[in-house]
């Protein structure tokens, strides 16, 4: 069954502290997805080539890397896609710490995670809504955490401002649950003073790498920030609270 | 040599799938101390794969269903090999622990009335399955891992189980290693919960990923518990065939729930020849009334109309297919044509969005224009660790298991849908008992040292030797075995070579040899997943060995009929010293009030 063409891999191997460039011949079939090539490596060449991987079917966002430079999901990565007259490079994930060959330490991405609000039902939830009340949010949660939109992100990826800014993956998570129609939580203070969402300059890095279709940038940051400032900046509604002897809400 | 870390909880869950993560919230809502380890990163198992449903009796769509009819198609479907009281737990709470997981802030599709909309699958009488698009597992993972999160849970991820501890006759800890470092790690525990899910890499056409090597059902048996219904592996009728890469990927249930017809390469409906007669009266007569009923569905609206015999439940429907294919009427992939095309377009994108996208980018076919080709793929075990109905305990105290890794509630053969709902309820169930025991305990088992010793010179092992096999030759070795011996159709001469064969590999993997170091190693880690590999194939083998009959799953061609007295036990398999046992043993009597439910008369009121 498998064709007699070939083609040639690199993959970058390594741990945190070095890396070198290894070349490997893989034999290409119909339909191979990058991640075949690195399996077919592990099988026949290198048994300790580190990748990881689970569901095959760009479910789970386990197999990000850049593959010629671009942040991809081998598993839907095609060879045939690829340029063949030219080697096709893979290497980790470049914002996070390599821990081997092509497996990176993404323990910050839960760790930033566990500081959002979890979903907080109004005490007025009624359960029921319409399609099209939640299509937007759906959209939101079909996010594989696959992490390469905070991969390709300048402000991680350049800037390493790590402390400063949780990344598309986090708004896109916050987007999901502001924009929920049973939520009655508030991450509005949240995103302006610790998760740093006016940081992102909205070049749409993000939303061109998502493998989920995501509308990143224009679907969830840039709402976000509009209520972010719509809050902060309203001073309408602060003197108007401050009228009517209401607490104020700004941040 | 460093020295040993170790953390210590009351309740470890080992498995961070659906079953996995609702046992340790429950578990730590009732403030014990919960850990959670997992072989990949939180959020990766293989419930994100699950696409079509959840299966719990709402009634939003047909309001004629309700627990006794889901008790009821659960038990027809699994050859009534069951045991009735999982069945009847899993439908009477199935549907309180879907509107639980929505007031965790899951959003299923809605009905025109703003309640969570169900759909149709094999086997259910009822549109009964809550789902988002094709991707509900991953909305359900991910509310329960936001949800797990906040509860004060310690998460272990790439972290791998190879050991359980006893002190005496009581669960004691694990022992486990860093997938990224390769070093070891104990963990002392009071109580433990299996939620490790499958053993598809047994198979080379299998939906599963990596992980499902029966690592729980393996463990298990390593501590003495015992395992029931391992002869029962269930092969997806509808995997992806081409292109060779992603052969086995899976095709939703949800193509055929939402219209998809199957063709052979003559263009014939054949399934309407495959269903089996008892239950022919369920499906629709003809195309008109099958395309009535799918109007209806698409309608949102109850139908009059019964459903189409694509609808039929998954054993019946793979082992169509395969035969569809050997009498040379398969596609030209070997497969056969699963065909959504004839809907409008926007519509099957809106309801099978990731089947349509896995189809384009990995097939090149566009599924709103063209038929897929598609064929069985090795997907689930419902045989597992036997546990109490109520609590999820094994047979060994301070043991228990919930999902995939536990047997028991789909009997022979597992509804679609029916997965989701198991990993809630019982993943619930067992963690709340793991806590209450690990509360009742006076005081911390201990964990022999000697014992830990000796488990971790035998994970090095392979890295001693110069020479031996590679892990990655002898997995293939093993997948070509138990695909050519231990598939849908089976018999004495195929299951007998298989146990030789396997006894063969266990001498072969007894000289596996490993390069490299111990820091994130995919060789050395496949080496040990193999051990696991090779106790559930073995008990998978002789488990069918010992069922001379055809039921559910479990297709015999030198014993294709039932047999009664074999519809009243068990197969069990134990561990006898370094051996496998194996036996009969008594299928719990369903009490006379439940039996009456399947009277024809019952069965028409509801």
């Amino acid at each position: 069954m498998s064709t007699a063409r070939e083609m040639t891999i690199r993959v970058s191997r390594g741990d945190a502290q070095r890396s070198e460039w290894v070349e490997y011949r893989v034999p290409v079939e119909p339909g191979m997805v990058v991640l075949d090539a690195i399996h077919w490596i592990q099988a026949n060449r290198a048994p300790d080539l580190a990748v990881r991987w689970n569901c095959k079917a760009a479910k789970c966002g386990s197999c990000s890397a850049e593959v010629n430079g671009r942040p991809s999901l081998m598993c839907k990565t095609r060879m045939d896609h690829l340029p063949a007259e030219q080697p096709v490079s893979v290497s980790p994930m470049k914002t996070f710490p390599r821990v081997k060959d092509l497996v990176t330490d993404v323990s910050w991405n839960y760790a930033v995670n566990r500081r959002i609000a979890p979903f907080t039902p109004r005490p007025d939830a009624q359960w029921r809504w319409q399609q099209s009340d939640v299509d937007r949010v759906q959209e939101f949660r079909k996010c594989i955490e696959c992490f390469l939109c905070q991969d390709v992100c300048h402000v991680l990826r350049a800037h390493e401002l790590k402390d400063k800014f949780v990344g598309p993956r986090f708004l896109v998570r916050v987007a999901g649950l502001e924009m929920h129609p049973m939520d009655g939580g508030d991450r509005l203070p949240w995103l302006w003073n610790e998760a740093g969402v006016s940081l992102c300059n909205i070049t749409k890095c993000c939303t061109e790498v998502c493998p989920e279709g995501i509308h990143i940038t224009d679907n969830a940051i840039i709402p976000l920030k509009e209520r972010v400032v719509d809050r902060k900046f309203d001073f309408v509604r602060w003197i108007w609270n401050q009228l009517r002897g209401k607490p104020s809400d700004r941040f | 040599m460093a020295a040993l870390e170790v953390h210590e909880h009351d309740v470890l869950v080992i498995g961070a799938g659906g079953a996995g993560l609702r046992a340790a919230i429950e578990a730590a809502a009732s403030g014990v101390s919960v850990g959670l380890v997992c072989k990949s990163l939180l959020g990766k198992a293989h419930t994100v794969m699950a696409e079509g449903g959840i299966a719990a009796a709402l009634g939003h769509v047909d309001p004629q269903d309700g627990w006794e009819t889901h008790f009821r198609d659960t038990m027809k479907g699994g050859s009534f090999l069951n045991h009735w009281r999982m069945a009847q737990i899993h439908a009477q709470e199935a549907p309180d622990r879907v509107r639980e997981l929505e007031s965790w802030g899951a959003l299923f599709d809605r009905t025109p009335d703003g309640r969570i909309l169900q759909r149709a699958f094999g086997g259910h009488t009822w549109k009964r399955l809550a789902h988002v698009g094709d991707r509900t597992g991953l909305e359900m993972i991910r509310t329960l891992q936001d949800q797990g999160v906040h509860r004060g849970l310690e998460v272990y991820m790439e972290c791998t189980i190879v050991h359980l501890f006893r002190d005496g006759d009581r669960i004691a800890g694990a022992l486990g290693y860093w997938r990224g470092s390769g070093e070891f790690v104990l963990f002392r525990a009071r109580a433990v919960v299996l939620a490790t899910g499958g053993i598809g890499k047994a198979y080379r056409v299998t939906s599963n990923s990596w992980e499902y090597t029966g690592d729980g059902q393996a463990l298990a048996f390593g501590a003495g518990a015992e395992l029931i219904d391992m002869e029962f592996f269930q092969f997806h009728p509808t995997g992806m065939v081409w292109p060779p890469g992603v052969q086995g990927l899976l095709v939703t249930e949800g193509v055929r729930g939402e219209g998809g017809i199957l063709r052979n390469k003559d263009g014939e409906r054949f399934m309407w020849r495959y269903l089996p007669e008892a239950r022919r009266q369920e499906y629709a007569a003809t195309e008109d009334e099958a395309r009535r009923w799918l109007d209806d569905s698409v309608a949102g609206r109850a139908s009059k109309s019964r459903r189409p015999p694509e609808l039929s439940t998954r054993d019946n429907v793979a082992r169509a297919i395969y035969t569809e294919v050997r009498e040379g009427r398969g596609s030209p992939h070997g497969g056969v044509f699963l065909d959504i095309s004839y809907l409008p377009a926007e519509r099957v994108r809106r309801k099978l969005p990731s089947m349509y996208e896995q189809f384009k980018e990995l097939a090149d076919v566009d599924i709103t224009k063209q038929p897929m080709e598609v064929g069985p793929t090795a997907h689930y075990m419902m045989g597992g660790v036997r546990v109490e109905p109520d609590t999820g305990a094994a047979t060994v105290a301070g043991l228990y298991a919930a999902g995939e890794a536990a047997a028991g509630l789909h009997g022979a053969n597992r509804l679609g849908g029916n997965s989701l709902s198991d990993l809630l309820v019982f993943g619930r169930r067992a963690g709340a008992a793991a806590a209450a025991y690990a509360r009742s305990l006076p005081a911390s088992p201990r964990v022999d040292e000697g014992e830990i010793e000796a488990q971790m010179r035998l994970l090095l092992a392979p890295f001693e030797r110069s020479e031996g096999e590679n892990p990655f030759a002898l997995h293939h070795a093993l997948q070509e075995c138990m695909g050519r011996y231990v598939g849908i159709f089976r018999t004495e001469a195929d299951l007998s070579a298989a146990v030789d064969e396997l006894e063969r590999l266990r001498t072969r993997l007894a000289r596996v040899r490993v390069e490299g170091s111990r820091a994130y190693n995919p060789g050395w880690h496949l080496a040990r997943d193999l051990q696991n590999l090779l106790i559930v194939s073995e008990a998978l083998t002789r488990s069918a060995l010992l069922r001379r009959e055809s039921r559910g799953a479990h297709s015999r061609l030198d014993h294709p009929q039932l047999d009664a007295e074999l519809g009243k036990v068990n197969v069990r398999v134990r561990r006898a010293g370094n051996g496998m046992s194996v036996d009969l043993t008594p299928l719990p009597e369903m009490p006379a009030e439940l039996r009456t439910l399947f009277e024809p008369a019952r069965e028409k009121v509801s």
